[in-house]
């Protein structure tokens, strides 16, 4: 057992980057997540591990500099927060059509525009319908503890790796800023160059001895070829959906009532399973880990089993209630409730909500 | 046993590293704690506070409505948290400062001179630790060893010659609580 | 010529010239008499040269050049419009003893990337820039680029490039080498055989300065026609590149060894 640390969740993910064997980051300021480049800065892993650290002039640079180093097939990865994600939504979609393994690291804050800078949920939409243009998916993992935002790191990168694929973890404020205790696992060596050419033919760093050249483009004038460049990525998508769904029950066998809810939303829901269990009320609380690909499957299995209503709460307008509608196929009830705007629900107010919008409503 | 509580006063009084103290101090016996600030614009001179959450189990929400123990530190926060104390919890204030005193009958309160005391002693650095003495007296949730490990663990190595100092600053406001009321 | 006479002929001792295998084979989809093919050449020949092809990584931009991958026989990736400069950052930092190289158009670096170009020369990133004026947009059809002469027509400046409207001409080349970072800031054009030669001394003087991890980044700018966007014959629009393009985009060394030269 590694040693106890107690640590805002934007620290533990800089410190899990450095252990995950990442080979570069490439960032730019912004709140409520600068800790991570100032993290990394300060612990200057290019004296240890040999990982390449830079704050970069923009978000649009950061997002580029990822598909660059990304195709020589180093580990990258960039941290922001919701106005600089929508700057990077260009290159996430060129590097979704390379396919490019990267990680990316979203801190979410109240929008739209500017917006705020306390904790939101508003981004789900942005992180797992594609956000840039074209047909394409982001893996999206959502932590709901400092100890997730650091486990969640080597997880992504292999999930990214396997798929050739854009990994994100979709994090918010308050799981950004809070401290909680975490304990680490143990550091995994960065890969040499070697190591990385045989591993990964398809990267560009070097053409090979005797081989042909790599290309790493997301351009095809073709218009049939990129039908089929798209049938592919569509076919890895649905691979994805199939083996890679992640997510937490709890106190959902005898459910008659499951609020669905990630990151912050699911700590503050947890609590409120609590207060209704109090009550008497047969509630429990779904957790999606991975947001995309979406627990779907668990879903239709829930209302199989007997839930009468599903509340997904959320920090926002109602995003992911859509995914539970779609989910549960008007088979059952579907409510949304959520405050936004950088404002968090309390537990007692997800509690009214449940008697209120599904068993009273 | 989980404890819920709300830490609030001006930002430099030393609100935050109270918080963080007290909750390294849940990690060195073994308990589960979070650590919630008030973060943003508001943190470089205004109001500032936290969140703390010590228990022996898996803490579900870190942002809370309302709070077993309020500590208070100026009157904007008296005015915001006074009324989020659940029935029967607590309340420990600063009273320097103060022009409108709790007045809920529903809930212990306690008073700690912390500024005027850290003053006498000639260090206002150390009057968070004052307050956080007096807390613990009230309610012993760690132990003063856990403290000083926490402490150790949270300070820089070249601040750890300040140890003794914070250590006499919490005897001091364990000595100096009175109470207001208990129910 | 009979057969016989062509075999006579073609041995190697008679040869004069032949295509650097880093080239391939695929026929080059720029118009006859532009700047790019031979460009193109020039930077494959002095990797060649070098004896450094499988320790090359280019970066191709958007613009008439970004197929450049399906013509230069390296690793090669193809970047959003304008960020170049940032995917070679990260290449160039994460395999800092391979060679780099961008090569963009007048429109990515110097309108839609200008900051990725303006920070990647500051920071001093030890690659090389490749960047083709020819003052319009080539493939899009012939729009008005950052470097379009004053007074010259595009399909965006149909009544000629007027400064009160439109802004001015930019000087991007000499606007980097001003910067701390560059090593070594040059214009060349490749429209005469002197020309090319010149310009490849110059293209081979960037890649060695990389080879020899000279402090900083080294620009050549290679000033071209764009014969059918700027609605001329290929010999008409080298003539009228020499008498309008080149009085305000002089053609020579501007920065050499990080010094400015006089």
């Amino acid at each position: 057992m590694g040693e106890l640390k107690l640590m805002k969740g934007n620290e533990a993910i800089a410190e899990a980057i450095i252990r995950a064997g990442a080979d570069g980051y490439f960032g730019y300021p912004i709140t409520p997540q600068s800790e991570v480049l100032e993290y990394l800065m300060a612990a200057k892993p290019w004296e240890t591990t040999g990982m390449v650290v830079l704050q970069a002039e923009s978000e649009v640079a950061s997002i580029n500099m990822l598909y660059g180093g990304g195709g020589t097939g180093k580990k990258v990865v960039t941290s922001s927060s919701s106005p600089g994600i929508s700057l990077m939504q260009e290159g996430l979609s060129y590097i979704a059509g390379a396919e490019i393994p990267i990680l990316i690291i979203n801190v979410v804050r109240g929008g739209p525009g500017l917006g705020d800078i306390q904790p939101s949920q508003s981004d789900y939409f942005q992180a797992t319908k594609g956000g840039g243009h074209g047909d394409y998916r982001l893996i999206v993992l959502a932590p709901s503890s400092v100890q997730e935002m650091a486990d969640f790191v080597p997880v992504a990168y292999e999930l990214a790796f396997k798929y050739r694929n854009p990994a994100m973890i979709l994090s918010d404020g308050a799981i950004g800023q809070m401290m909680e205790k975490v304990e680490f696992f143990e550091p995994m060596p960065r890969l040499s160059d070697e190591e990385i050419k045989a591993r990964y033919p398809w990267a560009t760093n070097g053409k090979p001895m005797n081989g042909e050249r790599r290309i790493l483009t997301s351009l095809d004038l073709d218009p049939q070829k990129l039908e089929d460049h798209n049938i592919h990525l569509q076919e890895k998508y649905r691979q994805i959906e199939e083996t890679e769904v992640r997510f937490e029950t709890l106190q959902c066998d005898d459910a008659e009532y499951v609020i669905v809810a990630y990151g912050t939303s699911a700590r503050v829901s947890l609590k409120a399973v609590k207060l209704l269990r109090e009550k008497g009320v047969k509630v429990g609380l779904l957790r999606p880990i991975t947001l995309w690909p979406f627990p779907t499957k668990k879903i239709q299995k829930l209302v199989d089993q007997g839930v009468k209503g599903f509340l997904s709460v959320e920090m926002s307008a109602g995003q992911m209630v859509e995914d539970v509608r779609l989910a549960v196929n008007g088979k059952v009830k579907v409510e949304h409730y959520g405050r936004f705007g950088g404002m968090i629900h309390s537990p007692e107010e997800v509690v009214e909500a449940l008697e209120q919008k599904i068993i009273g409503g | 046993m989980t404890e819920e509580i709300i830490i609030a006063g001006f930002g430099g009084q030393g609100v935050l590293s109270m918080g963080k103290i007290l909750a390294y101090s849940g990690i060195m016996q073994d308990q589960e704690v979070s650590w919630m600030p008030s973060y943003g614009p508001e943190m470089r001179g205004g109001t500032a506070n936290v969140t703390v959450i010590v228990s022996d189990e898996r803490i579900s929400s870190p942002i809370l409505r309302a709070y077993d123990t309020a500590i208070i530190l100026n009157q904007q926060s008296m005015d915001k948290f006074e009324p989020a104390v659940k029935p029967g919890g607590t309340l420990l204030y600063d009273p320097n400062g103060i022009s409108r005193h709790p007045s809920r009958k529903d809930i212990n309160i306690y008073r700690v001179e912390g500024a005027q005391k850290a003053a006498e002693m000639g260090n206002t650095k150390i009057f968070n630790m004052i307050v956080l003495g007096a807390y613990l007296k009230i309610k012993p949730i760690v132990k003063l060893e856990n403290v000083i490990a926490g402490l150790k663990k949270s300070l820089p190595e070249r601040h750890h010659k300040l140890i003794p100092l914070n250590e006499d600053a919490i005897n001091l406001g364990m000595k100096s609580v009175e109470v207001v009321q208990e129910v | 010529m009979s057969e016989t006479a062509l075999k006579d002929i073609i041995k190697p001792e008679n040869l004069v010239y032949q295509k650097t295998r880093l080239m391939t084979d695929k026929p080059l989809s720029y118009c006859p008499g532009c700047g790019h093919g031979t460009t193109h050449r020039l930077i494959m020949e002095v990797i060649e040269e070098m004896g450094k092809e499988h320790e090359t990584i280019g970066v191709a931009p958007v613009g008439c050049s970004v197929l450049a991958y399906e013509f230069m026989d390296v690793d090669m990736q193809e970047a959003a419009h304008g960020r170049a400069p940032a995917l070679a950052t990260a290449i160039k930092r994460l395999w800092p003893d391979h060679i780099v190289f961008t090569y963009q158009g007048d429109g990515d670096l110097a309108a839609i990337g200008t900051a990725e170009t303006i920070h990647a020369c500051n920071r001093g990133e030890k690659f090389v820039i490749i960047f083709i004026n020819n003052g319009i947009y080539g493939m899009t059809g012939g729009q008005m680029a950052p470097t379009t002469l004053e007074g010259m027509k595009t399909s965006t400046s149909p009544y000629g490039r007027d400064p009160n409207i439109m802004g001015h001409p930019l000087k991007i080349t000499e606007l980097v080498a001003q910067l701390p970072g560059t090593y070594y800031v040059t214009r060349q054009s490749v429209h005469t055989p002197s020309a090319v030669r010149k310009a490849k001394r110059a293209i081979k003087k960037a890649f060695e300065n990389q080879l020899n991890n000279a402090p900083g980044l080294s620009f050549v700018e290679v000033v071209s026609n764009c014969n059918s966007g700027w609605k001329m014959t290929p010999v008409d629009a080298n003539n009228w590149m020499e008498e309008n393009m080149f009085p305000f985009y002089p053609i020579g060394d501007i920065k050499v060894d990080g010094q400015l030269v006089k």
